[in-house]
């Protein structure tokens, strides 16, 4: 057993509102800069849709993510053996075209076009050439589209769905939809990393966060390409790749990251977990059926006292196991089984879980009677307007069971206090729903709390990030006195 | 000869390559240490996809062979005019080498087409990048003149431009190898000299930084802030 702390974190769909406050947040802190304009390290997508990179789940055509190839695993886009062949055009690399071209507006003209009968219009500018141009595309760009041929009808997790779940997604007053934020999810077998013939993009061993040395990026692209969920992307303007720092400067001061931080429907949660880094290759390989299941038995129980010791054995604080074993994310992705990663069968074990939105139920069964409680008390769920296999197709690597029992116990919940608080269904049948979801009274209470009722300590966990054990604090700032002065690290070396 | 040309012949292939190997050396030297985070190519396939490919490919590939083929007749010599003595094989040779030229020279121009034409990718072209393509465009014309009108090249580079770049090296350089060559192959030599010189101040630098190590890593890169070890080695003496 090989003990490592990640960070780790839950998104609550059934919470997100779709307001882009997160987007904004990330935005004015991180990628305001040029030849960044068009980056969005937190997006909010609008599902069904083609999100942005728009089709960036379709992986016949971006190549992201790994693929098992007799036994072995190895990158859909540059392997090893391929990068040679295209290290001079990245044949899968996703271009501007495929995002939007970043533009502002000439404000000037508002006031200084002459006089006329027509009003002065602010006529937009590319962002980088600073030439008028026609706006073709934007950031959430098919924001609330549901429905649209163009957009909702084009998802790509749509391929597995019959004609009769696609039409009924997308008929007038049917309509239904989710939004789907997203961020890197520092994945614990990055295909970014390994894709990348510089060495230049890491996981840092102390918390897991994926990152890309700036000095070491040689502007080869390929972690652009092979990130199946295009988090990685490129500053045209320095050549180099950016992504997602998830906030570390913040998180090692213990402050959550400014899109968790800012979030208006509290959707996000953030906390330590305890993994097995041993395991790593063995559970990527696993297939489709068994990935889920795999990943969370990589997750480690931070109360067993012979992980505690391993992890101390490894070096893990004190400090951090306690904010393991205070983790709301464990508590959301190991305990409860509320929270699923998405598009596990991409194979990078990403460290970012979604509990899966609830959706309208079906309004017209029944010549639009309504069906009230029934004996089988989840009749809804597999009847919903969103279908099942959507879901599964998002956050089930193609598996519904995964998806239908965090639905049936997010509904058990909702009904449980339901007769606690509004009494309109009775206790004994609450209790039943429960017992058929697999959740006791005490967990539907812990659920109910960490859902509605948390606070900012409650959704953000935060270990100290012991930058006094740094490598720096184990150099002597004497140790190079006599020959270049107090606090060098290295000798004064001349030459090469 | 008269005098004066041989000086000029001096100054030129005598004493301009080593200003320009120095450059080279001291420039790109200064440049990783100071300036590490500009080492590389500034990509713009990101901003323009759909021509890239028919310029950097063809472009990449004809260069690289064409190098390697100046690389073995510099290090092999023998092994070249062995190879020659038979005609076939010194006409397969030279035709493989012209289409790798004419290769590079048809990328080259669909690169300068590319970056002239769409407004995206002139906004991450500098001035260096303009005049580097000069160069290598003359470079890449003068190569196909020469191997179309001084033939047959990889017969006559091993005896006359093979001592001369070895003389070069042993840093005692006679220029008489060199005097009594065509005008386009002078300018070829010191049009070389000239490409060495600048690289250093150009995109060419990241020929230097190519990928070595990344067919033999491990997949996964983990870089610790900590030495575990150490710490857990503290922690049980306190
Ligand atoms: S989502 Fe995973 S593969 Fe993509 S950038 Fe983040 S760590 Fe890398
Ligand atoms: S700020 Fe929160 S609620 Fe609003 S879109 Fe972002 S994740 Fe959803």
């Amino acid at each position: 057993m090989n003990v490592r702390s990640q960070i780790a974190m839950t998104f609550h769909l059934d919470k997100c509102i779709g307001c882009h406050t997160c987007s904004i947040a990330c935005k004015n802190i991180w990628t305001d800069r040029k030849g960044t304009e068009y980056m969005w390290w937190n997006n909010v997508e609008t599902k069904p849709g083609t999100g942005y990179p728009a089709l960036w789940e379709d992986q016949d055509k971006f190549k992201g993510g790994w693929e098992k190839s007799k036994g072995k695993l190895r990158l859909k886009s540059t392997g090893k053996g391929r990068i040679v062949a295209n290290i001079f055009h990245n044949p899968s690399q996703p271009s501007m075209d495929d995002y939007y071209e970043p533009w502002t507006y000439d404000y000037q003209n508002l006031f200084n076009a002459p006089e006329g009968d027509d009003q002065p219009t602010a006529v937009p500018i590319s962002m980088v050439t600073g030439e008028y141009m026609d706006i073709e595309s934007g950031p959430n760009w098919d924001d609330d589209l549901s429905g649209t041929p163009a957009y909702a009808r084009n998802d790509p997790n749509l391929s597995t769905l019959t004609d009769q779940q696609r039409q009924q997604l997308t008929a007038i007053e049917q309509m239904v939809f989710f939004y789907f934020p997203r961020i890197c999810n520092h994945c614990l077998n990055p295909a970014c990393v390994a894709s990348c013939p510089s060495g230049a993009l890491y996981k840092r061993g102390e918390d897991g966060i994926v990152l890309v040395d700036q000095k070491r990026c040689r502007a080869w692209r390929s972690c652009i390409a092979a990130c199946p969920y295009k988090k990685v992307f490129y500053n045209w303007s320095t050549g180099k790749s950016e992504k997602c720092i998830l906030c570390y400067p913040r998180i090692e001061t213990g402050q959550a990251p400014a899109c968790f931080h800012s979030c208006v429907g509290r959707i996000r949660y953030l906390g330590v977990l305890l993994y097995d880094a041993d395991r790593i290759e063995e559970v990527a390989r696993l297939s489709d059926e068994a990935l889920i299941e795999g990943h969370r038995s990589m997750i480690l129980d931070p109360n067993d006292e012979k992980v505690i010791a391993a992890a101390k054995e490894n070096g893990i604080q004190e400090s951090i196991i306690k904010a393991a074993q205070e983790s709301p994310v464990y508590q959301f992705v190991k305990v409860w089984k509320l929270a699923l990663p998405p598009h596990i069968e991409y194979r990078t074990l990403p460290m970012l879980f979604y509990v899966p939105p609830m959706s309208p139920v079906m309004a017209t069964r029944k010549n639009g009677a309504l069906k009230s409680v029934t004996d089988d008390f989840f009749h809804d769920i597999e009847e919903s307007r969103v279908p099942l296999e959507f879901l599964g197709n998002l956050f089930g690597a193609g598996q519904t069971a995964p998806v239908l029992y965090a639905l049936k116990k997010q509904k058990a919940v909702r009904w449980y206090r339901r007769a606690v608080t509004v009494g309109d269904v009775t206790m004994e049948t609450a209790k039943k729903m429960l017992a058929a979801a697999d959740c006791s009274v005490e967990e539907a209470e812990a659920i109910y709390q960490l859902t509605s009722l948390c606070t900012v300590d409650d959704r953000f966990v935060i270990p100290p990030s012991h930058r006094e054990e740094a490598l720096e604090a184990f150099q002597d700032p004497m140790q190079r006195k006599q020959e270049a002065g107090f606090g060098f690290i290295s000798g004064p070396h001349r030459g090469l | 000869m008269d005098s004066s040309g041989l000086l000029f012949d001096q100054i030129l292939f005598g004493v301009f390559p080593y200003v320009a190997l120095f450059t080279f050396f001291f420039v790109t030297i200064q440049r990783y240490r100071v300036q590490k985070f500009t080492f590389s190519s500034l990509s713009s396939q990101f901003l323009e996809n759909k021509t890239h490919f028919w310029g950097m490919v063809p472009f990449h590939y004809g260069l690289i062979a064409v190098l390697t083929g100046h690389t073995v007749m510099m290090l092999f010599p023998k092994l070249v005019l062995n190879w020659n003595s038979v005609p076939v094989r010194l006409y397969v040779l030279e035709a493989t080498m012209f289409a790798f030229a004419a290769l590079s020279f048809i990328g080259v121009i669909a690169l300068i087409r590319r970056r002239l034409k769409h407004s995206k990718v002139r906004m991450v072209t500098s001035k260096a990048d303009w005049v580097l393509l000069f160069f290598l465009v003359l470079q890449i014309v003068i190569g196909l003149y020469m191997a179309l009108f001084n033939r047959w090249g990889s017969s006559w580079f091993p005896g006359a431009m093979t001592p001369y770049l070895w003389s070069l090296a042993e840093f005692s350089p006679n220029v008489s190898y060199i005097s009594a060559l065509p005008l386009m192959v002078k300018l070829h030599v010191i049009n070389a000299f000239v490409l060495i010189g600048i690289f250093p101040f150009t995109r060419l630098v990241h020929v230097l930084v190519v990928p070595n190590h990344f067919l033999f890593r491990r997949h996964q890169v983990v870089r610790w802030y900590k030495n575990r070890k150490l710490i857990a080695g503290e922690r049980d003496r306190s």
